[in-house]
């Protein structure tokens, strides 16, 4: 403790704690952590399939009804390349994917829209309460027989149940996101010359936006949830159609393979989310501890 | 008419409703003036009213008797000439600091490019224009404030409403702000209500300092403060004379300090 520094680059260190140093060892703390958690994602994976693999064909399991990984593999792969009877599988990945887009954009913008107009008007939003809870506590998937009564067997009765399953889950947490404004940054915005409209966009929506965007993750799986039940009740293709097939002729390993692609198609969509996301909410100051 | 003070607030009342729905008085028979470039201090115990005094200037609250005005007309609606800064942070946190400042006038209809040519200039005057790109979680305490101040001063406003503004800061920062506010203040001539619980802040700015009494609040003294401007900060409060206004001023206020804690236990 008797080195005077003059300057920085003058200063002595104690070996191995110059600001290159601890940045390395940093890094390399900061490297190791992270290979060791994917080592270990990957072993529990690798040995989860393997027990479900050796289960099923030692006869723990009963390879019927639980089928095994590399059977469903096979099965995936058969069906990218054959398709089913009715169409190939890109087309019914594709038909749930439209039902589930368009219920999706759909729902989200009309429940971010009636969020916001019914948070920014008190007397509507109290004179619509009860309506709202009473809709609200209808289980959705016993609308589909409905729709498909109302709307045929085609695209339209699976957008429609996508997007009542969205709808409310935007709609609540626009509301909420509204009613959660913060008082003082609307009166700034107010003093400052911005009208009503000017409140709205430039204070409401852009500070309800992480709870809007906190209903936007779920509610695409909820799009799809909806689609697939639709194709369940009534449809001639699709991912859901695919399922119920299979579920006749006792293909369990067609099943299981229809439901890894939906999975890989929710974690995409999930992805692409949070891209959007981290790129509009530049402004929110990171995450501790991440 | 270039006599009529700025602001004018004659026998104002304003009561709440308490959550179990009884009404309570929260200003009583208030009566202050400002006249046009004044500088005022409001100081007064905690919960008396000083922020819904505020609030009726900019016409955000309504009194519920008396009257307020400004410029010599009652105060119906936002005034464009009022600017306001809050104590809490009341930036945009989505905004970046250039954003922030150029919501004024672009909330005004002001042209764009006039508008963002103005906010640089602004941003400027208040050193930060290294800092126009970022976020204000990015900043500190102290450059936030001078943000809000470019925000705020960017309209031109003709009355300027302060409530506790600086009171987050710490005691230097606080002092650097106090110069910086003075020397805005100086440029353009409008009239203030500063409001705060630091009595040697409240001396320290203004040209008269309001002691106001516990809730139900009125205008217990008026104390003019004769220490000759330009003042600095950072030296005037170990002077004599301040000290002497200061311990006169703190005899007043404290009773009702006093009062406000005893109601409140
Ligand atoms: N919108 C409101 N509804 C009901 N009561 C209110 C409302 N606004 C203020 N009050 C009450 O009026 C009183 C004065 O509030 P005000 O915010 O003006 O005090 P203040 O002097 O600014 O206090 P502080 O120094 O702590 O900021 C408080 O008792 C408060 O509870
Ligand atoms: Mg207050």
């Amino acid at each position: 403790m008797n080195s005077v520094a003059v300057d920085d680059s003058d200063f002595v260190y104690a070996p191995g704690t110059s600001d290159a140093e601890i940045e390395a060892a940093a890094m390399e703390a900061a490297l190791r952590h992270r290979r060791l958690v994917i080592g270990w994602r990957l072993g529990i994976l690798v040995v989860l399939l393997g027990l479900w693999e050796v289960a099923a064909r030692t006869g723990v399991i009963d390879a019927f009804f639980y089928s095994y990984p590399t059977a469903i593999a096979a099965r995936l792969w058969e069906l990218i390349l054959e398709g089913t009877d009715e169409a190939s599988l890109w087309y019914h990945l594709w038909l749930t994917m439209e039902e589930a887009i368009i219920g999706f954009v759909a729902g989200s913008a009309l429940g971010i829209l009636a969020g916001v107009a019914l948070g920014r008007n008190k007397l509507a939003a109290d004179i619509c309460a009860p309506y709202i809870k009473t809709l609200n506590a209808i289980p959705r998937v016993v609308l589909a027989p409905i729709f498909i009564l109302l709307l045929g067997f085609g695209l339209w009765s699976k957008v429609a149940l996508a997007f009542i399953m969205v709808f409310f889950v935007v709609f609540s947490n626009a509301f909420q996101g509204v009613r959660e404004a913060d008082r003082a940054m609307i009166a700034n915005a107010q003093i400052l010359g911005a009208r009503p409209w000017a409140v709205t966009t430039a204070v409401i929506i852009p500070s309800a936006m992480s709870w809007i965007f906190a209903s936007l993750h779920i509610s695409f799986s909820f799009a799809i949830v909806g689609a697939i039940v639709g194709e369940f009740v009534g449809a001639r293709y699709g991912i859901g159609f695919l399922i119920q097939e299979a579920r006749g002729v006792h293909d369990t390993a067609a099943m299981y393979a229809a439901i890894v692609l939906i999975v890989v198609v929710v974690l995409t969509a999930e992805w692409v989310m949070t891209r959007i996301e981290n790129r509009l909410a530049r402004w929110r100051p990171p995450v501790q501890g991440h | 008419m270039p006599d009529t003070p700025a602001i004018e607030l004659v026998n104002v009342s304003r009561r709440f409703l308490s959550p179990d729905g009884h009404a309570f008085s929260t200003l009583k028979d208030f009566t202050l003036t400002v006249k046009r470039g004044e500088f005022v201090a409001l100081v007064g115990p905690t919960g008396c009213g000083k922020s819904t005094t505020l609030n009726l200037i900019t016409g955000l609250g309504h009194p519920s008797s008396g009257q307020v005005r400004v410029f010599g007309k009652p105060v119906s609606g936002i005034d464009p000439r009022i600017g306001f800064t809050f104590q809490a942070d009341a930036l945009f946190p989505w905004r970046n600091v250039l954003d922030n400042v150029v919501a004024g006038p672009l909330f005004r209809g002001r042209p764009k490019a006039e508008s963002y040519d103005k906010a640089r200039d602004w941003l400027a005057r208040v050193g930060l224009t290294a800092f126009e790109r970022h976020y204000p979680h990015q900043l500190s305490g102290g450059m936030r404030k001078r943000v809000a101040l470019a925000q705020t001063f960017i309209n031109n406003p003709e009355i300027l409403l302060m409530d506790e503004p600086f009171s987050a800061l710490d005691v230097q920062t606080r002092v650097l702000m106090h110069e910086e506010l003075l020397q805005l203040w100086s440029e353009t001539g409008a009239a203030v209500v500063f409001v705060t619980h630091d009595l040697e802040e409240a001396i320290a700015l203004a040209d008269t300092v309001y002691v106001l009494t516990a809730r139900p609040a009125t205008v217990k003294s008026v104390h003019p403060i004769d220490i000759p401007r330009p003042r600095v900060i950072s030296e005037v409060r170990y002077e004599e004379h301040f000290i002497a206004i200061s311990r006169r001023i703190w005899a007043d206020l404290k009773q009702e300090v006093q009062m406000s804690t005893l109601a409140a236990a």
